[in-house]
C-alpha cells in the first residue's frame, strides 16, 4: 500500500541515503579526478571508518568523539595509504592500480574481520538525536533528519575547500591537467597526498555517521563501493556537483523502488546507469571528451 | 610466445593432466580441490584472452559465469532434460549471447568506465537472479540435483561422478578449452587482440575494427565463463547462487594476476595457488577465516613487485639466467647503415585507384576544425595528384598536425569536404580510411611497444590482407598468402632485418623512427602521410631517411610535414605553406624559397620589433 505518509518517509529516507552516497562519491571523484586513480578500496575506507568510530564510542561513550574518530583515523589511513602504496602506481597502467587498490580492499575488510568478526556491531545514536520526531504529516526517526543535515555541512565544507581556497584551487587545476599544475612550480604530489587524505576521511566520515542508522559488518562496503560508482557513472567522473547530483538521484531511485517493490530497488539503479551511459555517456556534469 | 613450437605446449599439458590423478593422491590434494582447481582455470582461460591478451579489465564476469550455470543447471533439474554435455553447451551459448549483447554497451567505454560498468551489470545480474527470476533461479538456494555425466557407448556405460571419478570428465574439458585458446592466440585474431592491449589508436589507424575485435574477445570471454559455470554445478551437484556474486569476479581477477596474465595457464596456477593455500591455511595451520586476509596481502605483494605474476616471474628467471650468455654473445648492434646494405626493390601500393578514375587523388575543400574558440585550421583548399611528392612547412602551430589527422580521418572536420580516389571520405572512420589505401606515420612514435620489429609490421600488414574484420580465430599467420613476404619486404625497405626479433623497446630511437614509417608503408597505402619523419635524428640518420623515403615514394603518392626544409627541397615537388591554419603560398621548391610571404612567416616579427623599437 503506497499512502502520502508512506511516499513522504521514502522520500526523506532516500534523501538521507542520497546524502551519504553523494559525500562517499565525491571523495571517489575527486581522488579519481586528481590521481587519475579509480580507489576501489573505497567501500572498505566507509567500512573502516565506521568501524573506528565503534572503537572510540565503545571506550568514550561519546557519539561526537566517534565521529571525530572516525573521521580522523580515515584521514590517516588515506595518507599513509598514498605514501606507502598508491603513489608508486602513478605511473603504472590503469589495470595495475585497480588490482591493488582491490587487493587493498581485501586487506581491509579481511583485518576488520579479523578482529571484530563477522557479527554485526550496532552505534547508537546520540540521545538528543534519537526517537522519532513529527513532521506534521507523518513520524520520522530523529537521527536520520539529522544525518540529511550532518552530510549537507560536510558537503558544505567539502565545497568550500574545493572552491573557496587556494588548495581547492590547486585540485581543480590537477582534474584539470595535473602535469600543467606541476609545471607550475607546485609539488603536485603532495597535493596527491592531500587529497587522497580528505577523499578517505569524507568515506570516513560517512562510515560513521551512518553506523547508527545501519548496523556496521565487513562486508559493508562492497554494496556502497558499487552504488558509488553509479553515482559517478552518472554525475560524470571528476565532478563534484556531479557526484553530489548523482548521489541524490541514486538515493531517491533506490529508495522510492523500494517503496513498490524492494527486489526492483537495485536492477532500478542500474537501468538508470546504463540509460545515462546510452544518452549521455560522459555523465550529467561530465567533461567531455574525459575518459 | 607459444608460436615457436606449437603441438609441444599441448602435449605437455594433455601429460600433466592425466598424470595428476596417479600423483596427486599420494600428496594428500583432495580430488575436489583439484576439480574446483580446473573449473577455475577454464573460466580463466576466456578472462586471460579478455584482460591478458586484449587489455580489457572486467569486473562482470560473474555474469556470464552465473548465467551459463544457471542455464544449464536448469535444463538438467528443473526442465528434465537429460544430456549433460549438450546443457552445457546451451549454457555457454547463452552466456555468448548474453555477452555479445552486454559487450555492446560496455565496450562503448574504455579504461576505468569499462571496469565500472561491468561491475554494476554483473550487480544487476545477481539482482535479477535473486529476485524477479527466483522462479527458475532457486533465490537464495539455488538449484540442487544437478546430474553429472554419464555416455552410454553401447557396450559399456561410462559414468563421472564425484571425486576422481569426475576429473577425467573436467581434465577433458579443460584440455579442449585450452587447446581452443591456444589457437586463439596463435591466430590472426590473436595477434590483433595484442595489438589492441598495447596500442588500440594504432591498431585502428593501421586499418584494424578495434570495436569489433574487443566485443570478439567479450564474446569468448563470456562463452568461457558459461561453460566453466555449467562445469561448477556438475561439480557441486548442486548450483550455488554466489556464482553470481561480486566476489566470483574479484577472485577471478585474483586469481589470474597471481599466475600470471597473458599466458593463458595462469589462471589455473593461481587458481591451484589459491585454493591449496586456502585448505592449507584453514587446515593445516587452523587460521580460519584469516585465510583470505593472507591470500590478499600475497596479492597486493604480488601486484607491487611481480607484475606479471608466476608464470611470467618464472619466465623472467629463465630469461636472466639463460639469457645473460645469450646478451653476452649478442651485442646490442646498430643496424648496419643503409649506405651498405643492399639495395631493395620498391615496394608498389597494392591499393591501385579504379582504372577508371582520373583526376586528384586527393582533394580537400573548406577543410576547417576549431577547438572551442581556437581555429587550428580554416578554409584549407588541397589538392594532391597521383604519384605527386607534396611537402607542407609551417611554424610551430601552423597546424599542420590536425591538418593531417582531418586527412586520414582521425579527427572529424569542423567543415568542409576530403575527396579521396574520387570518393567522399568525410566522417569515414580511421580504419575504413586505411582500408581504402590512405594512412600516416605519427609525429611521435605510436608503436606496439611490448611486441617485436616482426610483429609489429605483421599487424600492420594483416589489416590490408585481411581487412577490416574477419573471424579466422583457428587460422593460422604462416597460411596467410603475402604476409611474410610483405613483412620481410618492408623490413628490408625500413633497414630493420638485422632487428627482426627485437622488442620495440629495446630499439635505438632512429631504428623506432623507421619502424614508425614501416607500420604505415607495411599497409601498402596509395596515398602515404609522414608527419615530420627526420624529427629527433641525427644528420647522419637524416640523409639515410631521405634515402628510404625517396625509395619508398616510388609508385605511390605521399605528403610530408617536417621542419627540415633542406630534405624536404630536395625530396618534394611541391611544397604548401601553412601559416596560422590557413594556406599561405604553394608551389615549387625554388619558388617558395624566393617567396617573401613565407620568409616573412619563418622570421616574422621581425620588422614589426625593429620598428617598434625605432
Amino acid at each position: 500500500m503506497i499512502t502520502w505518509s508512506n511516499f513522504l518517509s521514502q522520500l526523506f529516507n532516500g534523501l538521507a541515503q542520497g546524502a551519504l552516497l553523494a559525500l562517499i562519491s565525491s571523495g571517489l571523484t575527486i581522488i579519481y579526478g586528481t590521481l587519475g586513480v579509480l580507489n576501489l578500496a573505497h567501500g572498505a575506507m566507509f567500512m573502516i571508518g565506521g568501524y573506528a568510530g565503534y572503537v572510540a564510542f565503545q571506550y568514550t561513550g561519546s557519539f561526537v568523539l566517534a565521529v571525530l574518530a572516525g573521521t580522523l583515523f580515515m584521514l590517516v589511513v588515506g595518507v599513509v595509504m598514498e605514501r606507502v602504496i598508491i603513489r608508486h602506481f602513478y605511473s603504472r597502467p590503469g589495470e595495475d592500480q585497480l588490482l591493488v587498490t582491490f587487493g587493498l580492499s581485501i586487506v581491509f575488510v579481511e583485518i576488520v574481520r579479523f578482529f571484530f568478526s563477522s557479527q554485526s556491531k550496532t552505534v547508537a545514536a546520540p540521545a538528543a538525536l534519537s526517537g522519532i520526531t513529527n513532521l506534521g504529516v507523518m513520524f520520522y526517526p530523529t537521527y536520520r533528519l539529522a544525518v540529511v543535515g550532518i552530510v549537507a555541512v560536510a558537503l558544505l565544507a567539502l565545497f568550500i575547500v574545493l572552491y573557496r581556497t587556494r588548495l581547492g584551487m590547486i585540485v581543480r587545476a590537477g582534474i584539470e591537467d595535473s602535469v600543467m599544475v606541476d609545471s607550475l612550480g607546485i609539488d603536485v604530489y603532495r597535493v596527491f597526498m592531500v587529497v587522497f587524505g580528505i577523499g578517505a576521511m569524507a568515506a570516513g566520515f560517512a562510515g560513521i555517521v551512518n553506523a547508527p542508522v545501519v548496523s556496521l559488518s565487513p562486508d559493508m562496503g562492497e554494496a556502497i563501493l558499487v552504488q558509488t560508482f553509479v553515482v559517478v557513472v552518472i554525475g560524470g567522473v571528476g565532478s563534484f556537483p556531479g557526484a553530489v547530483v548523482g548521489g541524490l538521484i541514486a538515493g531517491e531511485i533506490i529508495s522510492l523502488t523500494s517503496m513498490v517493490n524492494p527486489g526492483y530497488a537495485y536492477v532500478m539503479l542500474f537501468a538508470a546507469m546504463v540509460l545515462v551511459l546510452l544518452v549521455r555517456p560522459r555523465g550529467l556534469f561530465g567533461a567531455k571528451g574525459r575518459e | 610466445m607459444f608460436s615457436k613450437r606449437p603441438v609441444l605446449v599441448e602435449l605437455i599439458t594433455a601429460a600433466v593432466l592425466i598424470a595428476v590423478p596417479f600423483v596427486l593422491p599420494y600428496l594428500d590434494a583432495a580430488p575436489n580441490t583439484v576439480n574446483r582447481i580446473l573449473v577455475w582455470g577454464l573460466f580463466g582461460i576466456g578472462f586471460d584472452i579478455l584482460f591478458g591478451y586484449t587489455g580489457l579489465l572486467s569486473f562482470g564476469q560473474s555474469a556470464f559465469y552465473g548465467t551459463g550455470g544457471f542455464i544449464a543447471a536448469y535444463l538438467l533439474t528443473r526442465a528434465g532434460f537429460p544430456h549433460v554435455v549438450t546443457a552445457l553447451f546451451i549454457g555457454m551459448i547463452a552466456a555468448a549471447i548474453v555477452g555479445y549483447l552486454i559487450g555492446l554497451l560496455a565496450l562503448r567505454r574504455t579504461g576505468i568506465y569499462f571496469a565500472m560498468i561491468t561491475v554494476a551489470i554483473a550487480e544487476i545480474f545477481f539482482f535479477v537472479e535473486f529476485n524477479p527470476l527466483s522462479e527458475f533461479t532457486g533465490g537464495e538456494n539455488g538449484l540442487p540435483g544437478v546430474p553429472t555425466p554419464s555416455f552410454d557407448l553401447g557396450f559399456m556405460k561410462l559414468s563421472f561422478t564425484s571425486g576422481w571419478s569426475l576429473y577425467p570428465f573436467l581434465a577433458f574439458c579443460y584440455f579442449v578449452g585450452i587447446v581452443i585458446a591456444l589457437r586463439i592466440v596463435r591466430s590472426p585474431v590473436g595477434a590483433i587482440l595484442t595489438a589492441i592491449r598495447e596500442n588500440p589508436l594504432r591498431a585502428a589507424a593501421v586499418g584494424h575494427n578495434v570495436q569489433a575485435y574487443k566485443l570478439t574477445a567479450f564474446v569468448i570471454a563470456a562463452a568461457y565463463a558459461g561453460f566453466a559455470g555449467g562445469l561448477l554445478g556438475v561439480l557441486q551437484g548442486f548450483m550455488p547462487p554466489d556464482a553470481f556474486m561480486f566476489d566470483t569476479s574479484g577472485q577471478l581477477i585474483m586469481q589470474t594476476a597471481i599466475g600470471g596474465r597473458g599466458t593463458l595457464f595462469g589462471p589455473l596456477v593461481g587458481a591451484g595457488v589459491w585454493l591449496f593455500l586456502q585448505d592449507f591455511l584453514q587446515a593445516t595451520l587452523g587460521l580460519g577465516a584469516a585465510w583470505k586476509l593472507v591470500l590478499g596481502l600475497v596479492f597486493v605483494l604480488l601486484v607491487f613487485f611481480l607484475r606479471q605474476g608466476i608464470i611470467g616471474g618464472i619466465n623472467d628467471l629463465i630469461a636472466v639466467l639463460s639469457g645473460k650468455a645469450k646478451a653476452a654473445a649478442e651485442p646490442a648492434q646498430e643496424s648496419t647503415p643503409m649506405s651498405a646494405a643492399a639495395p631493395v626493390a620498391p615496394m608498389a601500393a597494392r591499393h591501385a585507384a579504379p582504372s577508371d578514375f582520373k583526376g586528384p587523388l586527393l582533394q580537400a575543400t573548406g577543410l576547417t576544425k576549431r577547438y572551442g574558440g581556437v581555429v587550428a585550421n580554416e578554409g584549407i583548399d588541397f589538392t594532391v595528384n597521383q604519384g605527386e611528392l607534396r611537402g607542407i612547412i609551417g611554424p610551430n602551430g601552423a597546424g599542420k598536425t590536425t591538418f593531417f589527422k582531418m586527412l586520414t580521418c582521425e579527427v572529424p572536420p569542423t567543415s568542409g569536404t576530403i575527396v579521396f580516389e574520387g570518393r567522399d571520405i568525410t566522417g569515414m572512420s580511421i580504419s575504413d580510411v586505411c582500408q581504402l589505401g590512405l594512412t600516416k606515420s605519427y609525429q611521435v612514435n605510436q608503436l606496439f611497444n611490448k611486441l617485436t620489429v616482426r610483429q609489429n609490421l605483421t599487424i600492420a600488414a594483416l589489416a590490408e590482407l585481411r581487412g577490416k574484420f574477419k573471424l579466422d580465430m583457428f587460422g593460422s599467420l604462416d597460411k596467410i598468402a603475402g604476409l611474410r613476404e610483405q613483412v620481410r619486404h618492408t623490413l628490408q625497405l625500413v633497414n630493420l632485418t638485422g632487428r627482426t626479433d627485437t622488442p620495440v623497446s629495446q630499439l635505438a630511437y632512429g631504428e623506432k623512427r623507421r619502424l614508425e614509417i614501416g607500420l604505415a608503408l607495411a599497409s601498402s597505402p596509395s596515398l602515404l602521410l609522414l608527419d615530420e619523419p627526420l624529427a629527433g635524428m641525427s644528420p647522419r640518420e637524416r640523409v639515410e631517411t631521405v634515402r628510404l623515403l625517396k625509395s619508398i615514394a616510388q609508385g605511390r603518392t605521399m605528403i610530408v610535414i617536417d621542419h627540415d626544409m633542406d630534405a624536404l627541397f630536395e625530396l618534394a615537388e611541391r611544397i604548401t605553406v601553412l601559416q596560422e591554419g590557413k594556406v599561405l603560398v604553394e608551389g615549387t621548391p625554388d619558388e617558395i624559397k624566393s617567396n617573401e610571404l613565407v620568409q616573412e612567416a619563418y622570421l616574422g616579427g621581425v620588422n614589426d620589433e625593429q620598428e617598434l623599437a625605432a
